[in-house]
């Protein structure tokens, strides 16, 4: 879903900022063909040419990402902030606003939806992939601390009554926060059984 | 609500011009129905289901902000 407009003027640069405004774009953001070079005519009144340019909207991971979300978001009549930042092949995307809530759902079970989603757009048919994480409201930060406070707390009640210890089905990305809190212990260890969706970890005292 | 289904489904797919929503109303709830070109359908439906999945989480998500529940076939 690439956008591109086409704009003349008198000159290419006035040409070209027009689109950009009309985009909201800045031109680092931009691929801009020009079409036609303005002619001034002979003495100025025969045969004058306006510029003619082609600007098109580039298409990088985070305005792929951008604008499904923009899009998606509006359809659902969600007002939000939305800032991206992208750093080693990764788009941490934060979401801020209103009403949000809906977005994370049950143990952020629509939000894990929405970020697979994402994800899944970002890297169609793209050679170089991206991963894309999205937040809302903090809640991936908050739930992290959460896994790890209910870690070691389960960890101590596995040691202490000697018997393994069934936490709830979790995402790979929530095992693997609660197997890096208990990781490299020597007085329990920690894996993870059963089948996607419901993959769940276990925590056993070691003998 | 039929947008969001829509959106999804066509930034998912290869053919998005062969992507059609259809949406039948009932009192409290909605039944969408979606409908992609044959060689899209993995795109929609993914690995045990697991695209259909996330956007039936996304469609609940989205209605239940209007106090609707809804139901997406992919047919």
């Amino acid at each position: 879903m690439v956008e591109e407009i086409e704009k003349t003027a008198k000159t290419v640069d006035e040409a070209v900022s027009l689109a950009l405004a009309q985009l909201g774009i800045s031109r680092e953001e931009a691929e801009i063909e020009v079409l036609e070079e303005p002619s001034r005519g002979f003495l100025g009144i025969l045969g004058t040419r306006p510029a003619r340019v082609r600007v098109r909207v580039k298409d990088t991971p985070s305005r792929r990402a951008k604008e499904l979300l923009d899009r998606l978001l509006e359809a659902m009549n969600l007002p939000v902030e939305m800032s991206i930042e992208e750093k080693q092949n990764s788009l941490y995307i934060a979401i801020a606003g209103k009403d949000v809530g809906i977005l994370i759902g049950r143990r952020g079970e629509t939000l894990d939806a929405l970020q697979y989603l994402v994800n899944l757009y970002v890297n169609k048919n793209q050679t170089q992939r991206y991963r894309v994480i999205l937040d809302v409201e903090g809640y991936r930060r908050r739930r992290e601390e959460t896994l790890q406070r209910l870690a070691l707390k389960l960890a101590e009640k596995a040691k202490q009554r000697g018997r393994n210890v069934v936490l709830e089905p979790m995402s790979s990305h929530e095992r693997r926060i609660i197997h890096t809190a208990l990781q490299g212990r020597d007085d329990i260890y920690t894996y993870s059984e059963g089948e996607e969706p419901y993959r769940k970890i276990i925590i056993s005292p070691r003998k | 609500m039929k947008e969001v289904v829509e959106i999804l489904a066509k930034a998912l797919v290869d053919q998005p011009d062969k992507v059609s929503v259809n949406m039948i109303e009932k009192d409290k709830s909605w039944l969408i129905e979606l409908k992609v070109a044959p060689e899209d359908m993995g795109k929609v439906i993914g690995k045990q289901g697991r695209i259909a999945r996330a956007i039936r989480t996304v469609a609940k998500a989205a209605a239940a902000r209007q106090r609707k529940k809804v139901t997406v076939e992919i047919v």
